[in-house]
């Protein structure tokens, strides 16, 4: 056989090999080179990116009937008795969607990982491990790219695993500390746990089929095997093999993807650097789960119909666990104060959209938001990163590092005491915020933590490419209508919920189920997006910090600056020597601008690049029969018919109706509008605990009387609850009090179990293996009285048994 | 064939053995580096074998087999010398697929072990000599065709591993662990002896003569020999049954069989670092492949009808031994339970009694063979410097040696499966392999054969049997592995390092460094090439699966 490295057939090997590759040369070879590492990784992941583009571009235009027939080859990998493994990659209509979101946020993610490992100071850990990081960041994009051209399960699962060890790596990535350590440990257990489910799951399957690849399972004589499975009764709870084998699966999701209950890593998963968070939420780790469940549909759906309301056991346990996510992650989203967490439960929300979304069967729809959410969220991810760095570069040019201990700014209202405990050094734990500490109407001149949102207010004007890329990812997020790609996917979710659900006067249960949690959890994904967009950009600044937050890199004296309107200062700091430190006078205008924008440019690019994404990818997605499609294409719906032909059963969706638009529309625009009456209007100030407690007592009642009616309302209506059952019910009680105390419960039977066993081995087992040499011994020291050396008593001895022996022989023969 | 390879292999070390007993006192070095290159050169051997092992010619010969009823079993490279002619006893050694993988894991593991040893300065002559005795010992076992061979070569090591462990061990429990591990195993041994020579005694009735023969024992079997009922004068007792859980599990108990397993753990940590890897990585493969040679080839009557509660003990093993590792706080016994619990696995594997599970059995015994080696390695080095294994008081070793780090991470993955490594090809057909369940034919010719409460069980389709269950159990075995691994990780190789604590700790030796090495690589590139070693495992367990096939139905 050829090798033509050019041909399509072949190309897909290729996609996760130069990552793979610049893993193991930054290991081997590179060492602490910063500059090496960067270049490689960066190299990788540009060659895995073109050469998936170009995939992409021949099987989207160069070949008939794409789908039926499809590209790829496999090699005989594993010879297992009676049928041998084959490892190989294909590229179906599936793939290569996945071909054109994951390298490209990659890549985005790469790029933006240089400015932001840069940006940190030269001494801190993140600068002296940079190449340690690229070296995992690039086995995580080869995990992926993996999984994604995969033909087969197992070779899934390989990149699946190496990426649940990457997300170990990378989450404990400050190794010294122990709270990173903790989450590394427990997304690892976790996401565990659902694996070895999964590869029972795989396990099952192969045995009763003797493949594992899609093709030959899903599309092969019109899915003949699945009608197999679908009939075979499974050993366990009366269901038939294509069941088990599919909740066993799904259990592999709700792990990977983070689904309730197994979400609990996730939001812990963000102690890793930003970028990691980056890749976790929004490129690889939790796309996974979902491109599995995506890719192993018809196994799932074999044996029902979930269009004619026949659903069968893993498309239930989907839609009910994705539905609660949905909701539940939603509400928990509104009462957190950390961007990044803030952020974690939108992630964990919009996967229970996908999940849900494919209980019910919405199999574009699912594919289609996962893409979406995959360049909003890697923007959102992104962008809060540049927002947590802003507030620590205004830290320190608030402070200094010489600067603690003497009060040269204007502005200290405290000596440093309690507060000043607060501040976090590199490396130390973060203490958890605790709003009582701040009396009211304090300005705080420290950060406790760069990622509080009640430290920020006031960013747009600071970091206004940021703030824009933000509120391009947050609207795509909060699904505003018509414009953002956010919207479309959620929409088509939606309606195919409503429209199969409810159409024809039918009423499936799990469509509306999956309806109403979805419609809720959307006016609440509005509703936290504008709060967090609001806190950390709108208003005034609420602590020092964020009135010096800054991307500018070194170099600049911040102090002077002050008096210069932000939008002029670098125009200043490239015209004029006084603004810049000794070692940048003089220096050429261009040199200038390197040093300062040497980390917020690779930094912001990617943002600008993937807020195009975040807007514009939803196009290809919209129904034929919407008028909005008309004005801008006229054609159909491209992402539906491309992605159809990827399995047999011809995919329906329903026909076009008004109706779920307008549930979409009111669900994103009032969550919306809640926010900027509660937020916006009169953004919170400075210690101001959160706009509840000025409902409280007076303020309340003064809101009233100054045509705040409807602010109240939204607050009284909206927020109270909102904030409470967020806050308590579903974070305290449900998710700390009792999943993670369950959890721990079962973490410490565990430990008790072990101990008895190991007290049992000891005593039981062992008393019986050391017991009976200590009986021989015992004998032995008995025995050895006999042996006095007296020859009487020997023919004493020898005559008895003579005796004894001929008495024997005598009985015997008579 | 007669080549002289695999004499070779035994004989190089027996002799550098004896070339380094003629050493004077003060020849330390001299001792060293013949140890070395003698292991050097029957790894080189080994890995001739092994690569040179004809896979088409052994199926071919598999295949002839099933028909014909004479047919002899493939050996390669065989080398045979009448010894004792009246009682059938000839030097009569060759490899199949099993062993061949067997010699190239004995190779790696006593090189690396040599290398290891290199800074013990206490009587090293002596030390050499033994551990040569030992891994000549071990390549013994696997090579001998013959069975008296291989009892000899058993017994031979044995012997030496007492007094490695007794001389050159961990003084608080050297004298202990190595008494306990010494009577665990020659019992075993002995009560397995005995079974063989019902075997033997009754094969010789049935062939006319009396051979130790390998191929003779096998032709025994495959006419039924084994399998007469009315053995002993009870109606429905065969000598397969009878003597079949004397033989397997007399054997299995070095292969650390539950509730037999206590020595290992004892027997690993008292010992010094090299003799731990032989111990852990090769000999207990040894109990694990002689239980398979003996019992379930020789004996399917008997494997049919025990296996089925047989492989409850090899669940125990995997659960069981993982929930004491999870609990331990000395860094070596979270080793040593480690290892029963992944013996457990290979005992697994071969209670499926089918093809794939077999195959998995072989090559988890070469995966953990070398994976554990590579354990014990980097706990002898951590523990060479900080003169401590107690897991809170270590932290950080990653900084003062980080390939020890690396290589303990990666034999951490190896033992929880992660996919793309060694480990993980081991453990996959093992799970398929339960999941198929013991063959259809032999279950159910099986029905009424086993003890009462299983005999629902275990139905004639393998949808039905409770093999299914086991799977579910033994997964727990895979996430505490995970659990305690990245425990030990988490606390002798990362957090903070304590300076005053451990002042003075250096990074490993170039030889420290070539050990290391010559170990990771296997784990690595048998993980993405498995079939250059399943094939070859697969080739070897096949004819076990066929005279179950031939004497039971498919």
């Amino acid at each position: 056989m050829d090798f033509n490295p050019l041909d399509p057939n072949y190309l897909p090997w290729l996609i996760p090999v130069p990552p793979l590759i610049s893993f193991a040369l930054i290991v081997l070879f590179v060492g602490r080179s910063k500059f090496w590492s960067h270049i490689l990784a960066l190299t990788a992941v540009i060659i895995s990116w073109v050469i998936s583009w170009g995939v992409y571009l021949q099987v989207a235009y160069g070949i008939e009937n794409f789908g039926a027939a499809v590209y790829g080859n496999s090699i005989d990998w594993l010879d297992l008795g009676e049928t041998t493994f084959k490892m190989g990659v294909v590229v179906d209509p599936l793939t290569a969607i996945m071909l054109f979101m994951v390298p490209l946020a990659i890549l985005m993610i790469f790029i933006y990982s240089i400015g932001y490992m840069n940006a940190y100071p030269e001494d801190d850990a993140h600068q002296k491990r940079s190449a340690r990081f690229f070296a995992y960041l690039s086995l995580f994009a080869g995990a992926m790219l993996t999984l994604v051209v995969a033909d087969n399960l197992l070779l899934l699962f390989v990149g699946w695993e190496v990426m649940g060890l990457c997300s170990y790596l990378l989450i404990g990535f400050l190794i010294e500390k122990k709270s990173a350590n903790q989450a590394a440990v427990k997304a690892f257990m976790t996401t565990r746990v659902a694996d070895v489910l999964m590869l029972v799951g795989i396990g099952y399957l192969y045995a009763m089929t003797g493949t594992l690849n899609f093709r030959e399972i899903m599309y092969v004589n019109h899915g003949e095997m699945l009608e197999m499975l679908a009939e075979a009764d499974a050993p366990l709870f009366g269901m038939s093999a294509a069941a088990l084998i599919g909740i066993l699966l799904v259990m592999g999701t709700v792990g990977k993807s983070s689904q309730f209950p197994l979400h609990v890593w996730l939001p812990d998963a963000m102690e890793g650097p930003t970028p990691v968070s980056a890749m976790i939420h929004a490129a690889a780790m939790v796309s996974a789960g979902v491109y599995m469940i995506i890719r192993m549909y018809p196994l799932l759906s074999a044996g029902g119909n979930p269009h004619a309301g026949d659903y069968t056991e893993p498309l239930m346990l989907m839609g009910v666990v994705g539905s609660f996510t949905a909701l539940f992650a939603a509400v928990l989203g509104v009462g957190q104060d950390d961007v990044k967490r803030v952020l974690a439960y939108s992630t964990i929300s919009q996967l229970g959209f996908m999940v849900a979304a494919l209980g019910i069967g919405a199999y574009v729809a699912a594919a289609f938001h996962l893409i979406t959410h995959a360049f909003f969220k890697a923007l959102l991810f992104m962008s809060s990163g540049a927002v947590i760095h802003a507030m620590e570069h205004g830290e320190h040019h608030a402070h200094g590092h010489d600067a603690h201990g003497h009060d040269d700014h204007g502005h200290h209202e405290l000596p440093h005491g309690a507060y000043g405990q607060l501040h976090a050094f590199e490396g130390e734990e973060i203490p958890e915020w605790n709003t009582t500490m701040v009396p009211d109407g304090i300005v705080l001149d420290y950060v406790a933590d760069p990622n509080n949102v009640r430290y920020m207010g006031g960013l747009l004007n600071r970091i206004p490419i940021t703030a824009l890329a933000f509120a391009a990812g947050g609207l795509s997020l909060a699904g505003f209508p018509l414009v953002t790609a956010g919207f479309w996917s959620k929409d088509e979710i939606l309606a195919d919920a409503l429209l199969v659900g409810l159409g024809d006067g039918n009423f499936y249960w799990l469509h509306v189920l999956v309806f109403v949690s979805l419609i809720i959890a959307a006016t609440f994904t509005a509703f936290y997006t504008g709060r967090l967009w609001l806190m950390t950009f709108w208003g005034r600044p609420r602590s020092a910090a964020a009135e010096h937050a800054t991307l500018m890199a070194g170099g600049v004296d911040d102090h002077k600056l002050a008096e210069v309107p932000y939008y002029l200062r670098w125009q200043k700091v490239l015209r004029d020597d006084e603004y810049v430190d000794d070692h940048l006078k003089g220096k050429s205008q261009l040199q200038k601008f390197f040093a300062v924008y040497r980390d917020s440019f690779p930094m912001q690019l990617p943002l600008v690049i993937l807020s195009f994404f975040a807007i514009f990818a939803g196009f290809v997605g919209i129904h034929p029969d919407f008028w909005f499609l008309k004005i801008f294409t006229g054609e159909n719906n491209y992402f539906k018919n491309f992605l159809a032909p990827t399995i047999v059963e011809s995919i329906e969706v329903p026909d076009f109706s008004i109706v779920p638009v307008l549930f979409s529309f009111a669900a994103a625009l009032g969550g919306l509008t809640a926010a900027w009456f509660v937020y916006g209007a009169q953004p919170i100030k400075a210690g101001q605990k959160d706009p509840v407690h000025n409902l409280i007592g007076d303020s309340a009642w003064a809101a009233l009387q100054n045509r705040f009616y409807l602010d109240t309302l939204f607050l009284r209506a909206f927020y109270v609850p909102f904030e409470w059952f967020g806050r308590v019910v579903t974070y305290r009680w449900i998710d700390k009090e009792t999943i993670d105390e369950l959890l721990f419960m079962f973490a410490d039977g565990a430990v008790w179990i072990g101990e008895a066993i190991k007290r049992l081995n000891y005593v039981v087992i062992d008393g019986v293996g050391d017991g009976i040499p200590r009986l021989i011994g015992m004998f032995g020291g008995w025995f050895r009285n006999i042996q006095s050396g007296r020859v009487q008593q020997y023919m004493l001895f020898v005559a008895a048994a003579a005796l004894m022996l001929g008495t024997l022989l005598v009985a015997l023969a008579l | 064939m007669e080549s002289g390879i695999l004499t070779g292999i035994v004989a190089v070390p027996s002799f550098a053995a004896l070339i380094i007993l003629f050493l004077k006192k003060d020849q330390k070095q001299e001792a060293r580096v013949i140890a070395a290159a003698a292991t050097l050169v029957s790894l080189l051997l080994s890995a001739f074998v092994f690569f040179s092992y004809n896979v088409d010619e052994a199926n071919a010969v598999n295949a002839a087999n099933r028909t014909d009823a004479q047919g002899d079993l493939y050996f390669a490279f065989e080398d045979d010398i009448t010894w004792i002619e009246e009682l059938g006893i000839s030097y009569h050694v060759g490899v199949d697929g099993v062993s061949a993988a067997m010699i190239l894991l004995t190779g790696l593991a006593s090189f690396a072990g040599v290398l290891i040893s290199w800074r013990i300065d206490d009587r090293p002559r002596e030390f050499m000599a033994f551990f040569l005795l030992l891994v000549v010992g071990v390549y013994g076992v696997f090579v001998s065709v013959d069975m008296f061979l291989l009892f000899f070569f058993y017994e031979l090591a044995i012997f030496p591993m007492y007094f490695l462990i007794a001389g050159w061990g961990w003084v608080e429990l050297r004298e202990y662990a190595a008494m306990k591990l010494t009577l665990y195993i020659l019992v075993g041994s002995i009560v397995a002896l005995v079974g063989f020579l019902a075997m033997y005694f009754q094969a010789a009735e049935v062939n006319g003569f009396y051979s130790f023969d390998f191929q003779d024992l096998y032709h025994a079997a495959k006419s039924g020999a084994f399998d007469d009922p009315g053995y002993l004068g009870i109606d429905g007792l065969t000598l397969a049954r009878f003597w079949f859980p004397s033989v397997f599990i007399g054997m299995a108990v070095l292969a650390g069989l539950f509730p037999f397993h206590n020595w290992s753990p004892d027997g690993h940590v008292a010992a010094p670092t090299a003799v731990s890897m032989i111990h852990a990585g090769v000999l207990m493969k040894l109990g694990a492949f002689a239980a398979m040679r003996l019992g379930i080839q020789l004996l399917p009557d008997g494997a049919r009808v025990h296996l089925p509660w047989i492989v409850f003990l090899a669940l125990t093993n995997i659960v069981w031994g993982a929930f004491i590792a999870f609990r331990q706080r000395d860094f070596k016994y979270v080793i040593g339970f480690s290892s029963v619990s992944h013996m457990g696995l290979v005992s697994l594997g071969m209670a499926t009694m089918n093809i794939t599970g077999l195959t998995g059995a072989g090559l988890q015994m070469f995966s953990h063979g070398v994976m554990t080696a590579l354990f014990f390695t980097c706990v002898g080095l951590v523990y060479e410097q900080a003169h401590t294994r107690d897991l809170p008081s270590l932290g950080g070793f990653i900084y003062k040696m980080p390939l020890v780090g690396l290589a303990f991470i990666l034999g951490g993955l190896v033992s929880m499966g992660m996919p793309g490594l060694s480990g993980f090809i081991a453990e996959f057909p093992i799970l398929i392999g339960v999941w198929r369940g013991v063959p259809e034919g032999v279950a159910a010719a099986t029905q009424g054969d086993v003890p009462y409460l299983l005999q629902n069980a275990i139905s004639t389709s393998s949808n039905g049997s409770y093999y299914t269950y086991i799977v579910i159990f033994a997964v727990l075995g895979i996430i505490l592995t995970a659990a305690y691994v990245l425990r030990v990780v988490g606390q002798v190789f990362f957090g903070e390092f304590n300076e005053e604590r451990f002042p003075g700790v250096k990074d490993i030796s170039v030889l420290d460094r070539i050990a290391i090495l010559s170990l990771m690589v296997w784990l690595v590139l048998l993980g993405i090439f498995p079939s250059m070693m399943s094939d070859v495992i697969e080739s070897g367990m096949q004819p076990v699966v066929d005279l179950l096939s031939t004497r039971f139905g498919g």
